[in-house]
């Protein structure tokens, strides 16, 4: 039930004005960052920003040729393409040299590719194909797993090739499981994961009272918020108002009690315990509950508790034994743990001085000291947003969040409006990971996450990642052009 | 569009996303607009603010001649990262340092606090214009090896080492207190370089380069144009005669002591020696710590500042002192005389004089330098009863002397000066007990020995005083500041509590001492001059010889003390050369007269045996 539909009426041109503002400034931005005091004016090809006008060049062909390919291309030939990303993985896996400790380029003579930024697009295809087909339901069980090896195939290959930061992209498919029906309950234990992990490394070697080093406030801290989350499900889902009661009555004596011992009497109390008793008594009054009304959920939320406990007490474990010393230290530094600006911390402290020196209006165009000077490091890739904040202070900074934002918003609701399944779930699949990118390049850039080394999308200097991200974008552009082509169902 | 269920979730997504955005707007207001400490950390990062020294001021003498000025030198600096394939042996030849020397440097360097490989770091400081100019040759082989020049002082007198002072890296105090300076920057460290530092240093420029992130320059910051050019020193005119004081210092040639000079209607200082001296280029350059230990260590103590800080008692000189007191106080006229039986008996007590007339009124009495005169003075002062005590007559005589230059500095242009020592009726009452002691107690300081101690500038001061009739300005080195003025105290009179009149019979004294009394051998030819000799009591061997004198006795041109230490009667050594000072300034010449005279000045060794 197709019909034929002018491509270029139907075109998204706002999408794409945004996505040439983007290049463009970010080309200046490469341009700004490469910039060299010493022999400015020579303009040379070799140079990085010269490079990169030859990458955006051969960016506007590749779009070019995928806005002109029939649209069910995309479609039909979803697992073929899936195929030969995997493919493509594993052979790089297999041949690539070692650069800078990852095994990740592809050396074509005098091109160097980097099959994970393609694999990208070819794994949202996938999952929107299987997603979007007349038998895929995501609760059942077999379904939801076959959705999972989709997205963990391509993410196992690539921590394989040690870009961690690469592979990290794929959890963010998880804002489109929620988009097509995943319980948030999931992402919100999702949320709680992440949360109780940082905690837990975050104070796990602090003591909870002097008398009892050994005990980790981290665990404490994990274990309250499992009991504070239990009272808020057990209201949210079971609205049972009565143990939701009880159980809350009796944190409050449990907890109160032992910190009037230990403040009045001075009596040094081992609180982990304290904690341990409370979700104990919880997990066994939850489970009598559970068979008394017959209703599972309770018993769900006792399961919830122990590991939750459990989790805090591995991810503990986890961070100090089998993390790497680097990836220990980064995640120290990030969360204020560890304060060593010369080492770890050296690069965020520079790119936090770059873009805090730009100040309202920004230093002008080639006259950031930080960037150009090379304090700070990858400022050409990783770290070019430094060069926006420092160049063009607040008002380009500002300028160019704006610009992503709008972006973002408009692939939603370009994939709002799609007739077909399949092309709704490829757009959020395109704007999840462009959201991804942006929210962990600025967070690291500005000092607000772990540094994660993954490109900002359209700025950073590179070939593969600049024509992976015009991939994603323009397989979706090209498959709204011919939204009308399906007919309403 | 489809209908499903979860539509609605597009709402939470797109909310998150914005959410984040505007966490991100957040932290950028926070870092770009609010917190600027940023700011200043770029610019301590990649701004590289190169100092530009100034010249320093010039010194010259009171007739505009030269005497100390600037002299390139070159420290040699390393940047060790850029050390490559260095020809270590030809680069120690070239400098004339041996391997071992060189690894120890380097060494050296590498553990010194703030080392960094890419910055220059010093390795060898001062070369000279000579020695650099080999190395010059040769500087192109050695990469990472770089020249950084700066300014030393040169001088053209090897006089009046003490008086200049010199400069030297200044200490870490100096940095703490005035952020003026930097590690190894050069400051005065003495004398006049001390006092002007301020004058005589100018101002830094600065020069801003770029730095990359690796300390590795990358050209100047926008053309330079908010580069600041240094500003050189003011130069000083001083009031020293450089001949004079170049005369002086051979007067004083293997003799411990000390000549102050003073213009006395100026309070300029005409010549300032201590003796024995060094020639002040020895602290210049790389040989300057070492020289200066052996200056240290020389027993003489030639860094001892003899003029401002050797404190004597003044002796004899002080009757002169004593004298306007009294008549101040009303205690004598010129005409009252009193007996002396070869010296001051009261009971047992005695003060021994020589022989000579009596009674003697007062102009005798400074013109023959009589003990007993002062003593019987002394006591018909402190046990007046228009006093209502002994002590307070006594602080009444301590007022007066405070006001003739004596007990405080005189504030003179001098790091060093030392104030002398002057008691207070306190100091009497902690030894013997409150109004417990009598005028006979002190009797000493009648004639200038016991407490009393005073430096040969105070002594000066007190000729000049006297010469001026009752006032004096406070002795200064530095006539004229290039561009500037000199400090007011230095134009002041200091009018002092003795009125006038009472002068002329002391003046009248000291003519008649070089007139017919203890100081004639060293008489000038037309030249009226007025004098007074003294010996300083000295407990650890032979006294000292002091004296002090001003000429013309009308309209007085130069007041002077003049100390030999350890030389006996003030007749003997210190009045010859006092007159011989005096002459040459005045006349210009010593006339044959007195030639053999200023010969044996020169020849004369009184330096301890051992």
């Amino acid at each position: 039930m197709n019909r034929r539909v002018n491509i270029l009426q139907n075109i998204d041109w706002i999408t794409i004005g945004i996505y040439v503002a983007l290049i463009i400034a970010g080309w200046f931005s490469i341009y700004g960052a490469v910039y060299n005091f010493e022999d400015a004016g020579f303009w040379s090809f070799s140079e990085r920003y010269g490079k990169q006008l030859v990458w955006i060049g051969c960016s506007f062909l590749i779009a070019t040729t995928l806005i002109s390919m029939d649209s069910r291309v995309y479609s039909i030939f979803a697992y073929v393409f899936y195929g030969i990303a995997i493919l493509s993985l594993i052979v790089t896996l297999a041949i690539a040299p070692e650069i800078k400790g990852s095994r990740s380029w592809l050396v074509l003579g005098p091109v160097s590719l980097q099959p994970a930024e393609f694999a990208k697009a070819a794994t949202c295809l996938a999952v929107a194909k299987v997603m979007s087909s007349y038998w895929f339901r995501l609760k059942n069980m077999k379904n939801a797993m076959l959705l999972g090896l989709i997205i963990l195939l391509p993410f196992c290959l690539i921590i394989l090739q040690q870009e961690t930061g690469s592979a990290l992209v794929y959890a963010t498919f998880l804002i489109v499981l929620y988009r097509e029906g995943m319980p948030g309950l999931v992402l919100f234990l999702g949320v709680c994961l992440v949360i109780f992990f940082i905690v837990a490394i975050r104070f796990g070697q602090e003591p909870i009272i002097a008398a009892f080093p050994e005990e980790s406030y981290g665990i404490f801290l994990v274990m309250v918020f499992t009991i504070v989350v239990q009272i808020g499900l057990l209201v949210a889902y079971r609205r049972n108002v009565i143990v939701s009661r009880n159980i809350l009555i009796g944190n409050i004596l449990l907890f109160g009690t032992s910190f009037c011992v230990y403040k009045f009497f001075d009596t040094p109390i081992q609180f982990t315990y304290i904690a341990g008793i409370s979700i104990t008594a919880s997990v066994i009054y939850l489970i009598v509950t559970s068979i008394i009304h017959r209703k599972m959920a309770y018993t769900w939320i006792a399961i919830f508790m122990l590991c939750s406990t459990g989790y805090a007490h591995f991810a503990d474990y986890a961070f100090e034994n089998m993390l790497q010393p680097h990836q220990q230290i980064r995640i120290k530094v990030t969360l204020g743990m560890e304060n060593d600006p010369k080492k770890a911390g050296y690069n965020v402290n520079q790119s936090k001085i770059a873009i805090g020196s730009g100040g309202f209006a920004g230093k002008g165009f080639l006259n950031g000291t930080q960037t150009k000077l090379k304090y700070v490091p990858e400022q050409d890739t990783d770290f070019i947003f430094c060069t926006v904040g420092e160049e063009h202070g607040f008002i380009g900074s500002l300028f160019v969040l704006i610009m992503f934002l709008i972006l973002l918003l408009r692939i939603i609701y370009l994939a709002e409006r799609q007739r077909s399944e399949f092309s709704r779930i490829y757009g959020y699949c395109v704007a999840s990971i462009i959201f991804f990118h942006l929210a962990i390049n600025i967070g690291m850039v500005l000092g607000l996450t772990p540094v994660i080394g993954i490109p900002l999308p359209f700025f950073s200097y590179g070939g593969s990642s600049l024509w992976g991200f015009t991939i994603l974008l323009f397989i979706f552009i090209r498959m709204d052009a011919s939204r009308m082509e399906y007919l309403k169902s | 569009m489809i209908n499903d269920q979860y539509q609605n979730r597009k709402l939470v997504i797109g909310g998150f996303m914005i959410l984040v955005v505007i966490v991100f707007v957040l932290r950028l207001i926070d870092l770009q607009i609010i917190d600027d400490s940023y700011r200043d950390k770029a610019d301590s990062n990649a701004f590289l603010k190169k100092i530009q020294f100034p010249a320093r001021g010039l010194i010259k003498d009171r007739n505009g001649k030269l005497l100390v000025f600037n002299k390139p030198a070159y420290d040699i600096m390393v940047i060790d990262k850029e050390i490559k394939n260095l020809d270590t042996l030809d680069f120690c030849q070239t400098i004339g340092i041996s391997k071992s020397t060189f690894d120890n440097r380097m060494k050296e360097i590498k553990r010194k606090a703030g080392f960094s490989r890419y910055t220059p770091q010093p390795f060898i400081s001062q070369l000279s214009a000579a020695e650099y100019g080999i190395l010059q040759e040769k500087l192109f082989r050695f990469t990472g090896i770089y020249i950084q020049k700066r300014t030393l002082r040169e001088y053209n007198y090897p006089n009046a080492a003490l008086l200049l002072g010199s400069i030297g890296e200044a200490n870490k105090k100096t940095i703490e207190k005035d952020e003026f300076y930097v590690p190894g920057d050069f400051a005065g460290q003495n004398g006049i370089e001390l006092t002007y530092e301020k004058v005589l240093r100018g101002e830094k420029g600065v020069e801003i380069l770029l730095r990359d992130a690796h300390g590795r320059i990358k050209g100047s910051y926008n053309h330079g144009e908010y580069d600041v050019p240094s500003k050189a020193g003011q130069s000083l005119t001083l009031s020293i005669d450089i001949d004079l004081q170049a005369y002086g210092e051979k007067l004083m040639q293997n003799k411990i002591g000390s000549i102050a000079a003073i213009d006395p209607s100026t309070g300029e200082i005409l010549a300032l020696i201590s003796s024995p001296t060094y020639d002040p280029s020895l602290l210049v350059g790389r040989q300057r710590s070492k020289n200066f230990a052996k200056l240290v260590n020389d027993p003489l103590k030639p860094l001892f500042d003899r003029p401002m800080m050797a404190c004597y008692p003044p002796g004899s000189t002080f009757k002169t002192a004593n004298a306007l007191i009294f008549q101040q106080e009303g205690i004598i006229d010129r005409n009252t005389t009193y007996g002396c039986s070869r010296g001051y008996h009261a009971g047992s007590f005695t003060v021994g004089c020589h022989a000579h007339f009596s009674p003697l009124n007062l102009v005798q009495s400074i013109q023959h330098s009589c003990n007993a005169y002062y003593c019987s003075g002394f006591r018909a002062m402190l046990d007046n009863r228009k006093y209502p005590k002994v002590s307070d007559a006594f602080e009444v005589w301590k007022d007066h002397i405070v006001s003739l230059g004596f007990g405080y500095k005189l504030g003179a242009d001098v790091p060093n000066e030392k104030r002398g020592y002057i008691p207070n009726s306190g100091v009497y009452d902690k030894i013997y007990g409150k109004d417990r002691w009598r005028s006979l107690t002190i009797i000493s300081l009648a004639i200038g020995q016991g407490e009393v101690l005073a430096t040969p500038l105070q002594i000066a001061n007190l000729s000049a005083t006297i010469a001026n009739r009752g006032h004096y300005i406070t002795p200064h080195l530095v006539k004229g500041i290039e561009g500037g003025k000199i400090d007011s105290s230095f134009i002041q009179r200091k009018v002092t509590t003795i009125a006038p009149q009472y002068y002329d019979p002391v003046i009248e004294g000291m003519d008649l001492v070089m007139k017919s009394g203890t100081g004639w051998g060293s008489r000038i030819d037309s030249i009226d001059v007025c004098g007074k000799t003294g010996t300083a009591q000295n407990p650890h061997g032979a006294d000292h010889s002091i004296f002090m004198a001003f000429a013309p006795k009308d309209n007085p041109k130069i007041a002077i003390c003049v100390v030999v230490e350890n030389s006996g009667f003030g007749a003997t050594w210190a009045a010859p050369i006092a007159t011989l000072m005096m002459e040459k300034y005045l006349k210009g010449y010593i006339p044959k007269r007195r030639l053999w005279m200023e010969e044996r000045m020169f020849n004369a060794n009184l330096l301890p045996q051992n």
